[in-house]
């Protein structure tokens, strides 16, 4: 889900583990919820940050995030997902991602939770915008190809290790 | 043919919109949409290499061929990010 309204994490929970969305051996099978929340830092290189700006192409962002659900279901069957990302502009100290994913047991719910926030950053068509004092910087990384199959890899080393 | 273009984040600054209408020769690919905008904006031609491309909300390569009505998009580099 994308949004400009602020993130709660108690409804995204509730996404992943309501009876409505699971078939109930799913849902009386959950052991472990793993959440993650990703917040406004008020420095960048030791500049002060004042706020950020998220922008998204939000359909193909939807699409991405549906496919990290592929990739997590190919490798964790058991794990439910949801990934909710904000936009529009974020004050420090607030919550531009939660994503939250439950499992039988923690191991791979904490690994699967990693891996979904690390996919995000390298395929989901958001940028974040700074501001600073003295003016404002789009951040830009990686190029966005979901087909990188060596991009996938290192997400999946980065949640294992 | 006509298209519409969608420009993100520094593209979107650049070219002072998002949302651009454009006409192309029919049979055009994805690659002589973005030579179109370059032609316009010289300065979006460091993107070259590091953009991404879409074609009705889905990832498509720079030879993917544009049909009449469809939305090209452009996507900068995302944040990546330190882990």
């Amino acid at each position: 889900m994308i949004t400009n309204k602020p993130l709660e994490l108690k409804h995204v929970i509730d996404t992943v583990t309501s009876t409505e969305c699971n078939t109930e051996t799913k849902t009386t099978s959950i052991g472990a919820i793993t959440s993650f929340l990703g917040v406004v830092r008020g420095s960048h290189a030791g500049k002060r940050v004042l706020h950020l700006e998220y922008e998204a192409y939000v359909p193909l962002a939807l699409e991405t995030f549906k496919r990290i659900d592929m990739e997590i279901n190919e490798k964790w069957p058991e794990i439910r997902l949801a990934i909710h990302h904000r936009t529009g502009r974020l004050e420090v100290g607030e919550a531009s991602i939660v994503i939250v994913t439950t499992s039988e047991h923690r191991d791979n719910s904490f690994t699967a939770c990693h891996y979904a926030i690390e996919r995000v950053k390298q395929i989901a068509p958001i940028w974040k915008c700074e501001f600073f004092e003295d003016g404002n910087t789009w951040i830009e990384g990686a190029t966005v190809d979901p087909e990188d199959v060596e991009a996938k890899v290192i997400a999946y080393q980065r949640a294992c290790k | 043919m006509q298209v519409k273009i969608r420009l993100f984040a520094r593209l979107r600054d650049i070219c002072g919109s998002g949302e651009i209408i454009r006409n192309l020769p029919t049979e055009a690919i994805v690659e002589d949409v973005w030579k179109l905008l370059t032609d316009e904006h010289p300065v979006l031609a460091s993107y070259t290499s590091s953009i991404s491309s879409a074609i009705n909300t889905e990832y498509v390569k720079q030879d993917a061929v544009v049909h009449d009505g469809d939305e090209v998009a452009f996507l900068p580099p995302v944040s990546g990010g330190n882990s």
